[in-house]
């Protein structure tokens, strides 16, 4: 099979990594660029585990192809941190025990961010439509809403 | 002597008794005395069981001591998730 | 260790809500799960699975799969060792058949590749030549007379003559004279039910990386709930001696009682032998789903009888439990816990193990509960209907409490039920009023939890601050609690406390972490550590004072001259002991070992108002409770994670969840899809009520807490459902269908 060379930009920083014609993007970033914030827990888009944003929409990675990263932004869990510190809804996720295990956590931090920066007031009915798409076994999802609510709160009022 | 209660179907193995009495001061020794006793009930000692003694659970404590009015119950060896 | 009631003490750290150690790691990615490790040179391997549900394996010609580019390796069920014990010979076949395909997505071989491309491809290159044998799925089917054979000889002394060979383990338990406790009854009702299997559906798929060096030392990095049960099964497997394995547990992405066995770890070890290459294995989520371990699918009979105050008389239960393809015990566990809720004259319960051609049973919360409890409280809650009594009213009239002859044989000692039933009823959920087409069921729930083999070092370091040492991998949370524990023992802030979870050569053994055993035994043996570590630190004061170890105590995070004898000396905290620990004798440091009991038994009770859409079936959940008796909270946050965690499965297992196998055997829902757990969208808030009523065998009073949430769900939802549609609900999952089916049957 014949590799594929592709430019991309992720989590703010350029990036070249060569792939397979039927890579997916999250196998390309867990085994090409080192980033395994990102999880497969199914690999068919079921989970949403492998949650990232490509070009600010919320995708599986696992469900995209690494080469239609070609010139694209692509922003995951390690690019929520900046050097100021953790980002609101991290703070929240610590401070609100909305981790056990925490497998679930990357891919549900990427898809409440982009939650909030469409939508900053929303309400718990629409956090859990929102977030129906990815699966945490452990927590039950209560403390999960109330942390995305208390991390929305906190940046309106910022 | 202390009363050892087993549970339903270790009765076949000791003519349908489900208390029996042995001379036993210690976990191990109620499970020795058992097997000496009853042999039919070696297989299953073997692979492992649990004992309550005065309401605690033990798993395998050998030498947890038991006084002629403990209440044991001997049951399967158990596990969780 | 007994519970330190003489100190009536004020908990100054215990029971707060400080952020957990490994948060920081778990929310930015670092954390690294049993998939996130690569090491030079690492080979990738898949393994090939059995389309079939039961065939015999004539014969497996891995040539032409060797011979390709970049195939390192190819392993079948000849290059492992079968053990003599003939649990650990269960798990070798089950790892990798042998003669006998014996379910769907068994393993029959694997391939080690330079890439997961090739290994896939050199999969399709291997030929095996099966002889498809008739199959059974059914637990009840498996048990006829003329049942296909899933493995012979595999019945206990236990099992009576004369039944289907697929029996391999039968029980009974209780006490009382059950013929005089049904004539005393005033309305009897006798049910039958029955309970798919279901998964325990963690995130993670189990994933592990292995290396074996040419002189046969070997690492194994993987994600499991006991890294030290891994070592004794692989070692077992392998041939090896224990000191030339060592186990790292990666972080976990959720177990709840799958990941107590091993899969795939004996497989990659084998492989990274064989090809003198790292070898990583990571299943996929299909390979989840068709060969790790579901719970035991199972067919329950039960009758109880009632006056018409609401007192039962007599309650006796048949379960018939499959555990898939191999011996199983888990219906024991089922048939103790069915009526361990109730103060009862009379009881009968009897169990039944069955094979089937179904994946191997894994534990899963409480593992055999759920499915005995939800059929008795089914039938609890159908007398309480037809004598128009309240559901609470009528299990606080019944509750077992201490002094109770449980159903299992011992006598409780301080349990918390009568406490949680009082609390339910007292709350204002109980009091809401429903809205027409609305109802509330009610269920008790009930685990035994655990203690076992724990190992527990605690080093204090020369700049006042203390590192724990344990081998329980962190679940949901744990590392915060032990650090908590220790931090309270020792009198020093939670922040000055590093808790971390050791590889299997770096401490003694640790049991896995299941039974809801880690805060209860974890914690006991690290305050004992603790403990351990302050008379130490008393000595070096009154060696630094020149008085007698007895005449120094600790207080407050510091030794103290114990009386006004002893002199008059300024307390020494921690810090300043610890400063001059190599001028004073050395290091510092508690350990202490234990195969730990007293965990004390675990009730909780929940409360659920759904509705049912008599349109499509659908079921609604919405408002749930939770009521249980911790003991003592440590950390409340993760207290009420398990609790809201567990129910929200029980919800699941309620109404969605089943393994659903065709007709050709195969399991026909192996991904999310169509296996559907709960989503955000499906769930109301689930209060948690944590009550805290002290176990006596534990220092600060902690019972375990992670188990016992799954069970009340079932019959919670199935008692709403049944009131709510107005037909009595004998089958789980409560899927649409199912539910639609029953509403145009009534
Ligand atoms: S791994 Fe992509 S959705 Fe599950
Ligand atoms: S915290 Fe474990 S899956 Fe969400």
């Amino acid at each position: 099979m014949s590799s594929i060379s592709v430019s991309t930009t992720v989590n703010g920083d350029p990036v070249d990594f060569v792939c397979t014609p039927d890579e997916s993007l999250l196998d390309a970033l867990r085994n090409r660029m080192g980033l395994t914030g990102a999880k497969e827990g199914c690999g068919t888009g079921d989970c949403g585990a492998c949650s990232v944003l490509l070009n600010g929409r919320l995708v599986c990675s696992c469900l995209v192809l690494a080469a239609e990263a070609e010139g694209a932004e692509i922003a995951t869990v390690e690019g929520m941190a900046g050097p100021e510190g953790l980002h609101p809804l991290q703070r929240a996720f610590i401070d609100h025990a909305a981790l056990q295990c925490g497998v679930c956590t990357p891919g549900i931090l990427v898809a409440a961010k982009a939650l909030l920066e469409k939508n900053p007031d929303p309400s718990d009915e629409e956090v859990r439509y929102w977030l129906a798409g990815n699966l945490c076994r452990c927590t039950g999802y209560d403390k999960i809403v109330r942390a995305v609510q208390a991390a929305a709160a906190e940046m309106r009022s910022a | 002597m202390v009363k050892v209660l087993l549970w339903g179907s270790l009765r076949a193995h000791t003519d349908g008794q489900a208390e029996i009495e042995v001379q036993a001061r210690t976990f191990k020794e109620v499970l020795d005395r058992l097997a000496e006793a009853h042999p039919g009930l070696r297989p299953q000692i073997e692979r492992g069981v649990s004992m309550a003694i005065d309401g605690r659970v033990y798993r395998e404590a050998w030498f947890t001591p038991i006084r002629p009015d403990s209440e044991v119950v001997v049951m399967p060896y158990m596990q969780g998730g | 260790m007994a519970f330190d009631s003489h100190e009536k003490r004020q908990f100054k750290q215990v029971g707060t809500r400080p952020p957990r150690p490994d948060g920081v790691d778990k929310v930015t990615g670092r954390a690294q799960y049993g998939a996130d490790v690569t090491a030079p040179g690492m080979l990738t391997a898949r393994i090939l699975r059995s389309p079939h549900a039961h065939a015999r394996i004539v014969s497996i010609d891995t040539s032409e799969a060797e011979a390709m580019a970049g195939v390192k390796g190819v392993v079948t069920g000849r290059d492992f060792a079968l053990p003599e014990d003939a649990g650990l010979a269960d798990i070798a076949v089950n790892v990798m058949a042998r003669d006998k395909a014996l379910y769907d997505g068994h393993a029959v071989a694997a391939v080690a590749a330079v890439s997961p491309a090739i290994a896939k491809a050199a999969l399709k290159a291997i030929k095996v030549q099966y002889e498809v044998l008739p199959h059974v799925t059914d637990v009840d089917a498996a048990m006829q007379p003329g049942a296909p054979v899933v493995l012979e000889g595999r019945a206990l002394e236990s099992v009576p003559a004369g039944m289907s060979v697929n029996v391999t383990h039968a029980s009974e338990f209780g006490h009382g004279d059950l013929a005089a406790g049904f004539a005393k009854a005033d309305r009897i009702v006798e049910r039958s039910f029955k309970t798919a299997a279901t998964h325990q559906g963690y995130i993670e798929p189990h994933a592990c990386l292995a290396s074996v060096t040419v002189d046969g030392k070997a690492d194994l990095w993987c994600c499991t709930q006991g890294q030290f049960m891994v070592r004794t099964v692989c070692a077992a497997l392998m041939g090896m001696e224990a000191s030339q394995l060592r186990v790292t547990a990666s972080e976990i992405g959720g177990g709840f009682g799958g990941k107590t066995t091993v899969f795939i770890e004996p497989v990659a070890l084998v492989l990274a032998r064989k090809t003198g290459r790292p070898v990583k294995i990571t299943m996929t989520r299909d390979e989840v789903f068709r060969a790790t371990g579901p719970t035991v699918s199972t067919s329950i009979d039960v009758k109880i009888g009632m006056t018409k105050d609401g007192r039962i008389t007599a309650g006796e239960a048949r379960l018939r439990y499959s555990g898939g393809a191999f011996p199983c015990g888990t219906v024991d566990m089922g048939a103790m816990a069915a009526f361990a809720a109730y103060d009862l004259e009379a009881v009968r319960t009897q169990g039944w193990n069955v094979l089937t051609n179904r994946p191997k049973e894994a534990a899963y919360r409480a593992p055999g509960a759920p499915q005995a409890i939800y059929a008795v409280e089914s039938v609890v809650d159908e007398l309480c209907q037809i004598l128009k009594l309240d559901p609470l009213d009528v299990r606080i009239r019944n509750a077992a409490k201490k002094g109770t002859k449980s159903s299992y044989g011992p006598v409780f000692d301080d349990i918390g039920l009568l406490a949680t039933l009082e609390a339910a009823k007292a709350h204002p959920h109980y009091k809401a009023p429903l809205k027409p087409g609305q109802a509330r069921g009610v269920s008790c729930g009930f685990w035994f939890n655990f203690g076992g083999n724990t190992c527990v070092s605690l080093n204090v370091n020369t700049d006042g601050t203390v590192g724990v040492t344990e081998g329980n991998p962190d679940i949901g949370g744990s590392r915060a609690s032990i650090s908590l524990m220790a931090a309270e023992e020792l009198g020093i802030p939670y922040d000055k406390v590093r808790t971390i979870v050791a590889d299997t050569a770096s401490l003694g053994y640790n049991d896995v972490t299941d039974g809801s055993r880690v805060t209860f035994s974890v914690g006991l043996a690290t305050i004992a550590a603790a403990r351990d570590a302050k008379v130490k630190m008393c000595a070096r004061a009154a060696k630094i004072w020149g008085i007698d170890d007895e005449a120094v105590e600790w207080k407050d995070g510091a030794a103290w001259p114990a009386g006004p004898n002893a002199g008059q000396f300024p307390p020494m905290s921690l810090a300043e002991i610890a400063a001059v620990s190599f001028q004073t004798g050395g290091p510092i440091a508690g350990h202490h070992e234990v195969n730990a009991d007293g965990a004390g038994v675990s009730f909780g009770v929940h409360l659920c108002d759904l509705e049912v859409d008599p349109e499509t079936g659908k079921t609604t959940i919405l408002r749930y409770s939770v009521f249980q008796d911790a003991g003592k909270a440590v950390h409340p946050d993760y207290v009420e994670g398990q609790m809201q965690g567990g129910a929200v499965q029980g919800i699941g297992w309620a109404l969605n969840e089943e393994y659903i196998y065709g007709r050709d055997g195969r399991l026909q829902n192996p991904g999310f899809l169509d296996y559907r757990v709960p989503v955000a969208s499906d769930l109301p808030m689930i209060e948690a009520v944590i009550l805290e009523i002290p176990n006596p065998g534990h220092p600060y009073g902690v019972r375990g807490v992670g188990e016992t949430p799954i069970v009340p769900p079932l019959a919670a939802i199935s008692n709403g459902v049944s009131r709510a549609v107005g037909v009595r609900m004998q089958e789980l999952p409560l899927s649409p269908p199912r539910v639609l089916k029953a509403i145009k049957a009534a």
